[in-house]
């Protein structure tokens, strides 16, 4: 069912919440049908900009730079695409262009970056070769807290995973890859498959 | 600028639209009053207003807010929920006695907190009516619970209420509409309340489970908290105030502030003031009855501040028990990990907005426990729809790289969460006054809190604490480590939204404000229909026993009516 249908059908059940009227069977199994969302096994949509996407607030080399580390952060795998594919980059870019705190956070944190590189390696975040890059991704999250070489990015390297993972779950590809199955009409009655219910029964302490 | 009279006398006006001012305006609608409905915020449109089967990446904030608040610990309520109301309500501020605190929700649009809220419905039991014969302390009701029992059959069989018979004193059973499902961690939860010995039940929830009353059934999907667009979950506003606007017999006038109730000089309440918020000016309506239900403490203030000759104490006032005796729930939580439930087969579990199994009150026979009442437990946990925030702490354990997908795919929805929700006993440290020195920006004074949790209380929160800990350990799971000091880990005041008891019922006029029909001691027209009336606040919470008492309350306001008493 398209968007606009389902909103029509939205309009349609409020209207006829507020006309105090008895809703059919059949008008509430049209009202739920317009909720369905759409079938499982379709791809999910890609968020990425792609190659000509205008930032609205970093500079294009800071959005460049944002793109590559977040796809170093969550990589694409055999089941799922990287973080670029969950529009990451472009989910930090529009709430630095609304939240002056945050741009701070991400300006200084992506300057502080290539200065680390071009200290260190002679080249930028973006030019350095991949294993220069893993090597501060090493520092950065290998342990609890970034190692003290690279103390000085430890706020930034934290609000840049964690904004990065967020992007990455809220967004079709990471719904998919979790494997979230619902947002949409249950025939009632509610229930869940036994093979779930006996897959964690087996392995709980309760056996059965 | 002059004060707005209105030349005609209304029936009676309805002070707030949630649960107890939804209830009184279904109730005295039907039975043909002319009802006038003042709601300090704007009319709510579910169609536009509601965010309910929305993605997060529907908004391009993903639910942050349109300024990345919740990153800066600035959102008070998630973006996609219903619009219900905040902590903090800008320009209308409230005062905290020095060293204290509390936290004062107030929701301002049609229906109120029933919007939003969780929809648990459970009756008080018998001992909850008379918590001073059951062990000594609180205040009786001046009623039982055989005289609010037939009030909560037609509560329940109207709003929908799903359920098990299962002869509980602690949780007493009611009109119930079929129970729903437990889902695969909730079945967890069941064996090891079994082993521990204690109960674990179907919940008892206002979301249709079947149609009813014209309202569709549920649609399980979970998000009861958005907003129910077929309103399958309960909420005032599309199941009593909608359907009453078709009756011709209601008025509704959004936008109102209420200030002050006028007295006359037979001493009743003979006009409402009120501030029209688009134009900052004061009008009156005169009315041959007033049903105050702004909320507990909103009422409270309501009351305190119309001052006259004849009530220099706050409109009746006489007992002096107005404000006094606030109440909230005891509020506590605790999650663990259960490896059992890694990698677990997917599936769609949403389901109904909330738990599908609970547990009641289970020790209420035990002697010497060092806290006198009792407390419930809601259970947290499944499959649910990813969210800002809901794997960074996963992330944070991975480093960077494969691993986090990797551990994501394992660890979701291998939480559970345990709330104890527990009831308060009235002290005398826990009240509300008006700041004699502060007006909101509408002019009217605001309230100031007095707060400090009792030891009652803290140690209920000890043995939450310890209780969770066996249910988490008895499934194999790992209780999330943190520090753990129940004084300082009880919730805050106001915090669980549950507020009660700040115009207590009463038969002696000289203890209390309100009589068993919550009506006025004092001012026979002068009705309190929230939870301000309640004498006590059980581990059961609130709405279910508003709408009951709201119903009594507005029936017998009509009788009175009627009569030609009132």
């Amino acid at each position: 069912m398209s968007d606009t249908s389902r909103r029509e059908l939205f309009r349609i059940v409020g209207t006829t919440l507020l006309s105090a009227e008895l809703i059919s069977a059949q008008d509430a199994k049209d009202a739920h049908a317009g909720m369905s969302m759409p079938a499982a096994g379709t791809a999910p949509r890609s968020l990425n900009g792609g190659p000509n996407f205008v930032p609205k607030y970093l500079k294009p080399h800071e959005f460049k730079t944002l793109r590559v580390l977040g796809d170093l952060i969550m990589p694409a795998d055999a089941t799922s695409p990287a973080a670029s594919e969950a529009g990451a980059a472009e989910f930090i870019d529009f709430l630095c262009s609304r939240n002056e705190d945050l741009a701070n956070i991400f300006d200084g944190g992506l300057t502080w970056l290539d200065q680390y590189m071009i200290h260190k390696y002679d080249s930028d975040f973006l030019t350095s070769k991949p294993a220069e890059q893993k090597a501060l991704l090493d520092l950065a999250y290998g342990g609890r807290t970034a190692a003290p070489e690279v103390a000085a990015g430890q706020q930034f390297f934290t609000w840049a995973r964690n904004m990065v993972v967020d992007a990455y779950y809220t967004s079709p590809v990471g719904v998919k890859d979790i494997g979230y199955m619902g947002n949409t009409v249950v025939p009632a009655p509610f229930g869940v498959p036994q093979e779930a219910v006996d897959y964690v029964l087996k392995r709980s302490p309760f056996g059965s | 600028m002059q004060v707005q009279r209105t030349p005609a006398v209304h029936d009676v006006v309805v002070i707030g639209s949630g649960a107890g001012g939804g209830t009184t305006v279904k109730v005295l609608t039907d039975l043909g009053i002319n009802v006038t409905l003042l709601e300090a915020g704007p009319m709510l449109n579910p169609a536009t207003d509601f965010k309910e089967h929305m993605w997060p990446w529907d908004v391009n904030h993903r639910g942050s807010g349109p300024n990345a608040e919740s990153y800066f610990g600035k959102q008070q309520w998630g973006y996609f929920n219903a619009p219900n109301g905040y902590w903090d309500v800008p320009g209308e501020p409230y005062s905290i006695a020095p060293g204290e605190d509390f936290k004062w929700f107030r929701s301002r649009i049609i229906g109120g907190r029933t919007n939003h809220y969780g929809r648990i419905s459970l009756r008080f039991s018998d001992y909850d009516f008379k918590p001073q014969q059951f062990d000594g302390l609180g205040f009786d009701w001046p009623l039982t619970y055989e005289e609010m029992s037939p009030w909560y059959d037609k509560a329940e069989e109207f709003i929908g209420v799903t359920g098990t018979h299962e002869g509980l004193r602690s949780a007493p059973d009611g009109k119930f509409l079929p129970p729903i499902a437990p889902r695969v961690h909730e079945m967890l939860v069941q064996r090891a309340g079994k082993k521990l010995n204690i109960p674990v039940i179907p919940s008892r929830m206002a979301m249709l489970t079947k149609s009813i009353n014209g309202r569709a059934a549920c649609h399980y999907c979970g998000q009861c908290g958005r907003g129910c667009r077929v309103a399958a979950a309960f909420t005032s506003s599309q199941a009593m105030i909608f359907p009453a606007m078709k009756t011709g017999k209601l008025n509704i006038i959004t936008g109102a502030m209420a200030r002050e109730l006028i007295v006359n000089d037979e001493g009743l309440v003979s006009a409402v003031s009120y501030i029209d918020k688009a134009t900052r000016s004061e009008k009156q309506i005169r009315c041959r009855a007033v049903v105050v239900a702004a909320s507990a403490c909103e009422s409270a203030r309501l009351l305190l501040n119309s001052k006259s000759t004849k009530f220099p104490n706050g409109v009746a006032n006489g007992s002096g028990q107005i404000g006094k005796n606030l109440t909230d729930t005891v509020g506590y939580s605790l999650g663990g990990n259960i490896p059992a439930l890694e990698n677990m087969p997917r599936h769609n579990c949403d389901g109904i907005g909330g738990m599908h199994v609970y547990v009641p009150w289970w020790e209420l026979e035990k002697k010497n426990k060092d806290f006198p009442r009792g407390y419930h437990i809601e259970i947290g946990g499944g499959l649910g729809m990813p969210q800002l925030g809901s794997f960074r702490g996963v992330a944070a354990g991975a480093g960077y790289g494969a691993g986090i997908k990797a551990a994501a795919r394992q660890q979701y929805g291998t939480n559970i969460s345990f709330a104890g929700r527990g009831e308060m006993i009235p002290n005398e440290f826990s009240w509300c006054e008006i700041d004699n020195a502060k007006v909101d920006q509408w002019g009217i004074p605001v309230l100031k809190f007095h707060w400090i949790s009792q030891q009652y209380e803290i140690k209920m929160v000890q043995h939450m604490h310890d209780t969770f800990t066996a249910m988490i350990e008895t499934m194999g799971g790992r209780v999330a480590n943190r520090p753990f000091d129940p004084a300082a880990n009880i919730s805050k005041g106001g915090f669980i939204i549950h507020e009660a008891g700040t115009v207590r019922m009463g038969d002696d006029p000289k203890k209390s404000a309100l009589n068993k029909w919550s009506q006025a001691h004092e001012v026979k027209n002068l009705v309190v229909a929230d939870a301000a009336p309640f004498n006590g606040n059980p581990d059961k919470n609130v709405t279910l026993t508003i709408v009951a008492n709201a119903w009594r309350a507005a029936e017998h306001l009509a009788d009175e009516m009627k009569k030609g008493n009132v």
